[in-house]
């Protein structure tokens, strides 16, 4: 008794601490980032950069799960609490928290919720229809233009019989690009070899399981895989595998070329958006948008060490060459 | 901390808690370090959505998930017994197994219920708001448990699993079978957990194949803070402790999360950080209090 006694007396301490008056001034926006990653803060800093520039005034309660989904439901919790005048929910695991907690808290049914970073907010769950997502939830997906990423590849490689793409297959993003860049290849005839990990450490192994195999390797917009791009390049680079990626960061790690997702960008459409619902759009009827503009970034030094000859139309049309 | 908060920190304590009961039998009271729990708390969640998915009622799902997660319990116990491998790498090897026995159950590693009939469905058509109505539900369904597990420890197989874990070798020589209990007892345990999956997905509205990272921390943490906070003499306080264990564990989450101290404020990725020094405090603070207001 005494000891529940001690326990009651320090929460109620903390309680006191940690409970503070809120300005209710500002325009709360809340977020909802499922783990910290180059790709996914730059998404929060571009939507950030994006509303300040149109000229808002926001309060932000930003908040990270650190990649436990426990944690990401406590956090839709806590969102209910803080009344935002909207939620920008990061990466899938954390809009289907949200959106399961609107459904679970009734007063959340009139509360705006963008996601950002959903590769197909369809099998989330998370919309009805792309293009009238009918509740109060929209956003941007970041689904790849997988057939414009292969005509790059074919563009430099055109004798390229198989291609190689390493995944974590417990991504549900990543699955269903592998899915899409298997329907794209099987079209112009080219074998597509899948090498999947589990985890970052495995990424070496697999690497190395597609080395005189095929005549490039693909990297989808995959957490686990980026997350270990320079063990990837390493192999490559070692055995004149030419390696490509689905996004712009990974070019100066080690790719030989990306046709442009750029999650900042990403982040400020999403920013867009939510200052358009903040002037009086309404989300039910606030399309879901995808990236509309692709850049083409080249890394020279890395082309050269595995092997492949960049036309000089190519360099032309690049946005950015890295020397 | 806000009411919605607390409340969701409560709810999410009694959801998980009844993984921390599970964790409780192997670790506590049979004395098996076990980490199966990593991948049968994936498993229970895949089983019930994949089976509401095709149509199976949602009460239903959740037996289904126990029966999986008996079996995959099963087979840790079976691999330490049987085929002599030391118990925490059986439970490995059974852990990363399931990770991808759980992405073919799924045909991937993400199933969504949104927008499907769960278990909290039938509370909220009576207008109760869904954060009111899981909240009910799941200290229902963890009370229940807890007064299965304070009834089942006291008959003679749960006296017999005491046993197991206390003093194998007095057990062995009063004629009790110490690898029947143990397969049986890591399967009980691993069928709770799955369960605790199951009610999981339903609440979050998803299962995902990387949901169980972390779930042996989680439960060990909360059954040594209920420990330390509420005691151990006697099974029916060490099983009430580690539910309320795993609610306070989620409440110091909770508060982590709502922390902003004054001009000192934290950043987002301090959360772990906050949570364990909380987590340090609420066991230390009986320690304290002995050693300044003796």
């Amino acid at each position: 008794m005494k000891r529940f006694a001690v326990f009651v007396v320090v929460m109620f301490v903390l309680f006191g601490a940690m409970s503070h008056v809120l300005a209710q001034e500002a325009k709360v926006v809340s977020v909802n980032q499922f783990v910290e990653h180059p790709a996914l803060d730059a998404v929060l800093k571009g939507f950030q950069d994006q509303l300040r520039e149109s000229g808002f005034q926001l309060e932000y309660r930003v908040h990270n799960a650190q990649a436990n989904m426990a944690t990401a439901n406590l956090i839709a919790q806590q969102i209910v609490g803080e009344k935002p005048d909207l939620v920008l929910a990061i990466a899938t695991p954390s809009a289907q928290a949200m959106a399961q907690t609107v459904k679970k808290n009734p007063q959340m049914q009139k509360t705006p919720i963008l996601f950002s970073a959903v590769t197909d907010p369809l099998s989330a769950g998370l919309v009805d229809d792309l293009e009238k997502p009918g509740a109060n939830i929209t956003g941007t997906s970041d689904l790849t233009p997988m057939d414009r990423h292969l005509e790059l590849i074919r563009e430099l490689h055109p004798e390229m019989k198989a291609l190689g793409v390493i995944y974590n297959s417990g991504e549900a993003n990543s699955r269903a690009l592998a899915d899409l860049l298997k329907v794209e290849t099987a079209k112009v005839g080219i074998t597509l070899e899948e090498a999947t990990v589990a985890r970052s450490s495995d990424v070496f192994q697999a690497a190395k399981s597609l080395v005189n195999k095929v005549q490039a390797v693909y990297v989808p917009t995959d957490n686990t895989v980026v997350s270990a791009f320079e063990a990837l390049a390493k192999v490559c680079h070692e055995n004149k595998l030419p390696l490509y990626a689905a996004d712009v960061d990974s070019v100066p790690r080690g790719a030989v070329a990306a046709l442009g997702f750029d999650y900042y960008e990403h982040g400020r459409q999403t920013g867009a958006m939510a200052a358009r619902i903040f002037q009086g759009a309404d989300p039910a009827t606030t399309p879901v948008e995808t990236q509309k503009d692709l850049e083409l970034h080249l890394n020279l030094p890395a082309a050269e060490i595995m092997g492949v000859t960049i036309p000089e139309a190519m360099l032309q049309r690049a946005g950015k060459i890295h020397e | 901390m806000s009411w919605y908060a607390l409340l969701g920190a409560v709810e999410q304590g009694l959801v998980y808690g009844i993984m921390v009961l599970g964790v409780y039998l192997t670790f506590r009271v049979l004395n098996f370090p076990d980490l199966t729990v990593d991948g049968s708390l994936p498993l229970g969640a895949a089983v019930s959505a994949v089976a509401i998915s095709f149509g199976v009622n949602p009460f239903a799902a959740l037996f289904l998930a126990l029966g999986a997660g008996f079996l995959a319990g099963m087979v840790t116990g079976f691999l330490n017994t049987k085929l002599g491998i030391l118990h925490l790498l059986a439970s490995i090897l059974t852990m990363i197994a399931l990770y991808s026995i759980n992405i073919r159950v799924m045909s991937g590693p993400n199933v969504s219920l949104l927008g499907r009939n769960t278990v909290l469905d039938l509370f909220m058509r009576f207008g109760l708001p869904g954060y009111v109505a899981s909240i009910i539900l799941f200290t229902i369904i963890s009370l229940s448990i807890v007064v299965f597990l304070v009834w089942f420890l006291h008959t003679e197989f749960g006296q017999s699993m005491l046993a197991t874990g206390d003093n194998p070798r007095m057990i062995t020589s009063q004629g009790v079978n110490t690898h029947t209990v143990i397969i049986l007892g890591v399967g009980l345990s691993n069928a709770l957990v799955a369960f605790s999956g199951a009610l999981i997905a339903q609440n979050q509205g998803a299962a995902d194949v990387n949901m169980g990272v972390g779930t042996i921390v989680a439960g060990l943490a909360s059954v040594i803070v209920g420990e330390t906070v509420f005691g151990r003499g006697g099974v029916l306080r060490a099983v009430v402790a580690a539910l309320l264990g795993s609610i306070l564990y989620r409440t110091a989450i909770a508060l982590a999360l709502s922390m902003k101290l004054g001009a000192f404020s934290f950043t987002p990725s301090d959360l772990n950080l906050i949570t364990a020094l909380l987590v340090v405090l609420a066991l230390t603070a009986p320690r304290i209090k002995a050693r300044f207001f003796p």
